[in-house]
């Protein structure tokens, strides 16, 4: 029914347009970073039952060797990102601000960093199904933040046919260049991986969209793009969040998803140009994915930059070799400010979804004095899923949190953020969100 | 306007009202149940606070209860001696006998120990502070003092002391649980006051990285193991545990050597308050 409708908007309803800051890091190639001298990895860095560590301190472990297996289909194995020594398995802190089991490994300083000698699969010999299987031994998830493993999303139940992919080149969080550097300076690599997908998932139709504030990236995927495939290429209008999925199957193919539904229930998949790459990478190098790409940005920052960062690197290494922070430095953020967290403690490590690091300034930060709702509905109108935030934000306040999810559809927000960046009173709805969905998470949980 | 139209009105509307009245009145004559009149006088001598303490869903249900012989009065953690004797009397049954239980904070790390990481900005409720990077305390389990369970506490029995820990003062507490729900690191528990051995820490680390995070964590060093009953104490997760169903071998002993003082031996209430709190019972 779907299928004929071969339009798009381009666009999808509400959302904001907060300013892009990305001309700090969008024109720096990526480059690679030197290996640190440790490398911590924890078990929980994606989606998902947290992986189960299979090394003990004193062994000796190769870059590519895995250290924990996944544990249950809805995980994924985590490899070593550094040939070295494991020095230690145990509570490490966390980018969420916990504390973590890791794996910590002191980086070898005389290897040579090679892998194992390995065999790479050609995966035009491969059913479908060994491909997902390689996918899901090579550990990849979702790079676009949430890190949601891959291998899930390539294995689509019978009843849900899809007739599409999408992939997300649209990065409409500020200041966050990775995806766009991702398809300037690899997009042959993005093909690879496209082609990969609609070998695995049987589809013949992609669709890439990419927002209109990435020109080169644009240029560079029509370019590079296959002429014996359907890969369409779409500029989309800079909206923010366009980047959710929800959002860009509406601007990409006029569809909605229902309520607590995937986008497979349109039949559609999403995936971002990132995860697509290493699910390319998989089979041209043979690596798991121990490696992305992260923007390291922020006028906070002396040397903003787009690294391959080893996944396990302390934040810490990290800034000191984008040139360390600047004396009015103020806030570290990790992902990008709309729906990045802030980081407390700079020992925790970049993970599989980690997009970038956000150094603000005092004068980026201003702190704004929380006034009563006037009611002015600016939020209803910024609402990507069409929720009352005012609604929400009053129940939020009073602790009505049952109320939240039974009439107003509080699972259906993502904390995108765009009702707080609107709201002239500076009411913190989003984070008001959050509490209240982590409270009713507890109160189902002890129930 | 015609008066027989007014007429017609009143004994229209008038018939109505008779003929309903009249099916009420059979109604509450045929359909009546029976209800104990001493499940009322009960209530009205109960707080009426429906605090839940007692284990059962308001004052209501817990007179029930008590009618049926399944409660006793002293099961009423917010009525005081002089209100269960007197409950005692009413239904003429025995008072019973309850050991008072309390709120403890198992977090001792004020801001005058613990180490400060970062510096959180926002919503000052624990419940917002805890989704930003924890909240900023170092240690991840510890205390954010931002007053979530003082104001979830419907007895005014929690203050907040000078170094942001939450007291709780016994004699106002009625171990209702509001705070336990309200702590986003579930630091409150509660526990009968002839409980006295107390390990006054969540953290998970051991040795030295517990202690650089907070000067009164519980390093798991193991002294206390050593010091207590064998039995008692045991060292789980980076952190002792007692054995509460060995609490009759518990003493003093046990905290003498705690290098951090994170296990201590309480006789009644935790922390000294900042102030006491308004309307105090305390004796």
């Amino acid at each position: 029914m779907f299928g004929t409708l071969k339009m798009h908007l381009g666009r999808f309803r509400h959302g904001v347009h907060p300013p892009e800051h990305k001309a700090l890091t969008s024109h720096l190639p990526v480059r690679r970073l030197p290996f640190p001298d440790e490398i911590v990895l924890p078990v929980r860095q994606h989606a998902g039952k947290p992986a189960r560590p299979i090394v003990k301190p004193g062994d000796r472990v190769e870059r590519g060797d895995m250290v924990a297996a996944a544990d249950g289909w809805v995980s994924v194995p985590i490899h070593a990102s550094a040939a070295g020594t494991v020095t230690d398995v145990g509570l490490w802190p966390h980018q969420d601000g916990s504390y973590e089991t890791a794996v910590r490994i002191a980086v070898d300083p005389n290897s040579a960093q090679a892998p194992r000698a390995r065999l790479i699969p050609a995966w035009e010999g491969l059913a479908p199904k060994a491909i997902v299987e390689a996918v899901r031994h090579g550990g990849v998830v979702g790079l676009g933040g949430a890190a949601f493993p891959t291998h899930v999303k390539l294995s689509p139940p019978e009843d849900k046919p899809l007739d599409a992919i999408v992939i997300n080149g649209c990065e409409c969080e500020p200041y966050l260049t990775t995806d766009h550097r991702m398809m300037v300076d690899y997009p042959d690599r993005v093909h690879h991986g496209i082609r990969i997908m609609m070998r695995v998932l049987g589809v013949d139709r992609v669709l890439v969209g990419i927002e209109k504030n990435k020109p080169d990236a644009i240029e560079r995927m029509r370019e590079t793009a296959p002429k014996d495939l359907d890969v369409e290429i779409l500029p989309l209008r800079v909206r923010y969040p366009q980047g959710a999925e929800k959002m860009l199957v509406e601007a990409v193919l006029a569809r909605e998803v229902p309520s607590g539904g995937l986008p497979m229930d349109v039949g559609v998949i999403v995936q971002n140009v990132g995860s697509v790459a290493s699910i390319a990478e998989i089979f041209e190098t043979g690596l798991p994915l121990i490696e992305r790409v992260v923007t390291v940005t922020g006028r906070g920052v002396k040397k903003p930059a787009n690294l391959i960062v080893p996944v396990g690197t302390k934040i810490r290494d990290l800034l000191e070799a984008c040139g360390g922070l600047t004396d009015d430095a103020r806030e570290v953020v990790s992902g990008g400010p709309m729906m990045g967290a802030a980081i407390a403690n700079f020992d925790a490590p970049v993970m599989k979804g980690t997009t970038g690091i956000v150094v603000l300034r005092d004068v980026d930060c201003e702190e704004r004095t929380q006034m009563p709702c006037i009611r002015c509905g600016h939020c209803l109108d910024a609402c990507p899923v069409f929720l009352n935030p005012q609604v929400l934000g009053k129940f939020a306040m009073n602790s009505r949190y049952d109320e939240m999810a039974d009439d107003h559809h509080v699972w259906d927000c993502m904390l995108c953020g765009c009702c707080s960046y609107v709201c002239p009173s500076h009411i913190p709805l989003s984070q008001l969100f959050a509490a209240s969905r982590t409270a009713l998470r507890k109160s189902k949980a002890t129930a | 306007m015609n008066p027989s139209d007014i007429l017609a009105a009143v004994l229209v509307l008038g018939g109505v009202g008779l003929t309903f009245g009249g099916l009420i009145a059979l109604a509450n004559k045929r359909l009546k149940v029976w209800e104990d009149p001493r499940i009322d006088g009960a209530v009205d001598l109960l707080p009426g606070t429906n605090c839940g303490a007692c284990g059962y869903a308001g004052c209501r249900a817990f007179a029930e209860g008590l009618i049926q012989g399944e409660a006793q009065p002293a099961g009423c953690t917010n009525m005081g001696e002089d209100g269960i004797q007197d409950v005692a009397a009413f239904l003429g049954v025995e008072a019973g006998a309850a050991v008072k239980r309390v709120a403890r904070l198992l977090c001792a790390g004020g801001s005058n120990v613990a180490l400060q990481r970062g510096d959180y900005h926002g919503r000052r409720t624990c419940a917002a502070a805890a989704a930003v990077a924890g909240g900023g305390k170092a240690c991840t389990w510890g205390c954010l003092g931002l007053d979530d369970c003082a104001d979830a506490c419907t007895f005014d029995a929690i203050t907040m002391d000078a170094h942001g820990l939450p007291v709780v003062a016994p004699a106002l507490c009625t171990a209702c649980g509001d705070c336990v729900d309200a702590c986003p690191k579930d630091l409150f528990t509660i526990m009968p006051l002839d409980q006295h051995l107390i390990v006054q820490c969540k953290s998970m680390l051991e040795g030295d990285p517990a202690e650089d995070l907070c000067q009164v964590a519980c390093t798991a060093c193991g002294r206390c193991v050593d010091d207590a009953k064998p039995g008692v104490i045991a060292i789980l997760g980076g952190l002792a545990v007692v054995d509460y169903s060995k609490n009759d071998k518990t003493g003093p002993e046990a905290i003498q050597r705690c290098p951090t003082g994170a296990i201590q031996w309480i006789e009644y209430a935790q922390f000294a308050p900042a102030r006491e709190p308004a309307g105090s019972l305390s004796s």
